[in-house]
């Protein structure tokens, strides 16, 4: 089963977000990167790009596959994990953690209403799944 | 659940077993990858050897007087010259020159030869094939239900495989088989592969299939971080692309001639088949494409259908592309017109609306050293 830390919330394009005042950090949930496979190339986007909720900001490619990643929330790009660049395969290894992807300043944290709760989205996949 | 209708080998429980991903392709369900992943399976077969299920591919068996007048008449590689033990690559091709699919020959001896062709094109091969019988003295009949297909691949192969059975390995030379035993279960042994390492594909009884898997993991010491693993699709994928072999429905196709992919070397023009005169024209004449295989420049990954630009115009088309997991590059096969294809040429691919960078490099991309 995938890992889903309680502290996070979660969009139904797999994206996880954590908030710290109007900043959220934003990376992709355990279980996408579980069915991407090896990931081995992150693309992501310039500090001081802005983008509305639900635009496609970067993507992640796996050998066999291409994702793009959506923000879940509009604002300005403030910060990027060029870590990313030389070591994709952290998206395997530590979604959560060393995988964060990038940090929006919200235009709109009202937005982030839409968003699922870990229990939530626990029950978001299973209901995928069946 | 749509996975009802499609089809299974005789493998599926194991595959379940061992936490394969199970995809539709062509119609099969298939393991794209094990929990070890694409990339681990990949390396794995290269350094030491990996277990792949190719049970869905198809068989037949050309039987007969005229088996290899017959089959000389529909595939442009020259039967005449394999001996008894011996298969060659092969295409069968249209009016056109163009392909109805790859395939291997197997000769068991002058009256009896035995073909394997693509999962998902053996239906449609088997119609073309029977459709030519005409007056020629061969008893056609499918066999795809009647095998299983395993292949074990890898510079570890012949060793592992050695300990099942009393057959000499070292004494079948690459592309080359023996009828033997593989833990008892009569087995084809073909020392081929799709993968670009040494290795064998065996194929026996399906009602076998689970034995002889499961004795090759154990032999292979399958759990070892040194051990035999069980791949994918995907890493079957990687592996033939980093060493340039054709996929059907990518490189081949019905509109895509083998002189085109670089197979001029399994046309013999010389002698006559079915597309032999559009193939000896298209020579004489000049190709308008020809595959090459190139290497990104800048940072990206080119996919397959994606298109390729040179001179700001669009030249050619990706058939297949991919990371190269043991090259460590990102690599892929397109076609582009002759005039291009000059090694250290450069082109773009379009990914996804950027214009990246690519080099035209020789292939094979790997060469395993012997």
């Amino acid at each position: 089963m995938a890992n889903i830390p309680e502290e996070l919330i979660y969009s139904k394009d797999h994206e996880w977000v954590q908030v710290e005042g109007e900043i959220a950090t934003i990376g992709i949930t355990d279980y996408a990167q579980e069915s991407l496979g090896d990931v081995v190339f992150v693309e992501l986007p310039n500090e001081g790009d802005n983008f509305n909720a639900h635009d496609a900001f970067g993507s992640v490619e796996s050998v066999k596959a291409v994702s793009e990643i959506f923000t879940p929330v509009g604002g300005e790009v403030v910060g990027t994990n060029e870590d990313l660049n030389d070591t994709p395969e952290v998206v395997n290894d530590d979604p959560y953690g060393d995988a964060w992807m990038v940090k929006v300043k919200m235009n709109n944290p009202g937005e982030l209403d839409g968003l699922l709760s870990a229990e939530e989205y626990e029950e978001y996949l299973k209901s995928e799944e069946d | 659940m749509t996975d009802q209708d499609l089809k299974q080998t005789p493998l599926n429980a194991a595959h379940r077993e061992l936490g394969g991903r199970m995809v539709d392709f062509e119609g099969w369900d298939m393991p794209v990858q094990y929990p070890a992943g694409t990339i681990a399976e990949h390396l794995r077969t290269r350094e030491h050897c990996g277990l792949f299920d190719v049970s869905h591919m198809g068989e037949i068996h050309v039987v007969g007087p005229d088996a290899i007048p017959f089959v000389n008449h529909l595939t442009t590689n020259d039967v005449t010259n394999l001996v008894d033990g011996q298969a060659h690559y092969s295409a069968l091709t249209y009016e056109s020159g163009t392909v109805v699919d790859d395939l291997l020959v197997y000769r068991f001896g002058p009256e009896r030869l035995f073909l394997v062709v693509n999962a998902g094109t053996q239906d449609k091969d088997w119609e073309w094939i029977y459709s030519h019988k005409g007056d020629y003295d061969v008893d056609l009949s499918k066999a795809s239900d009647d095998y299983c297909q395993i292949a074990i691949q890898g510079p570890k192969a012949e060793s592992i495989l050695q300990t099942l059975t009393d057959t000499d390995l070292s004494s079948i030379k690459y592309y080359h088989f023996a009828e033997g035993e593989v833990d008892g279960v009569p087995s084809l042994i073909s020392r081929t592969g799709y993968t670009g390492e040494d290795g064998f594909e065996v194929y026996a009884d399906p009602g076998k299939a689970r034995q002889l898997w499961d004795t090759m993991l154990t032999a292979g010491g399958y759990g070892s971080d040194t051990g035999i693993l069980p791949c994918g699709l995907a890493a079957r994928n990687t592996l033939r692309l980093e060493s340039a072999m054709s996929l059907y429905g990518h490189e081949l196709s019905d509109k895509i001639t083998p002189l085109e992919a670089n197979l001029g070397w399994i046309c013999k023009l010389k002698t006559e088949f079915i597309g032999c005169e559009a193939l000896r024209d298209l020579k004489a004449n000049g190709l308008e494409r020809k595959l090459v295989g190139f290497e990104m420049i800048d940072r990206g990954i080119a996919r397959d259908g994606f298109d390729i630009y040179s001179g700001g115009g669009k030249v050619g088309v990706v058939t297949s592309a991919s990371p190269a997991p043991f090259l460590k590059k990102n690599i892929g096969l397109g076609f582009v017109p002759p005039e291009l294809a000059e090694t250290g040429n450069e082109i773009e691919i379009d990914v996804r609306g950027r214009m990246l960078k690519a080099q035209i490099v020789p292939t094979p991309f790997y060469k395993r050293e012997r």
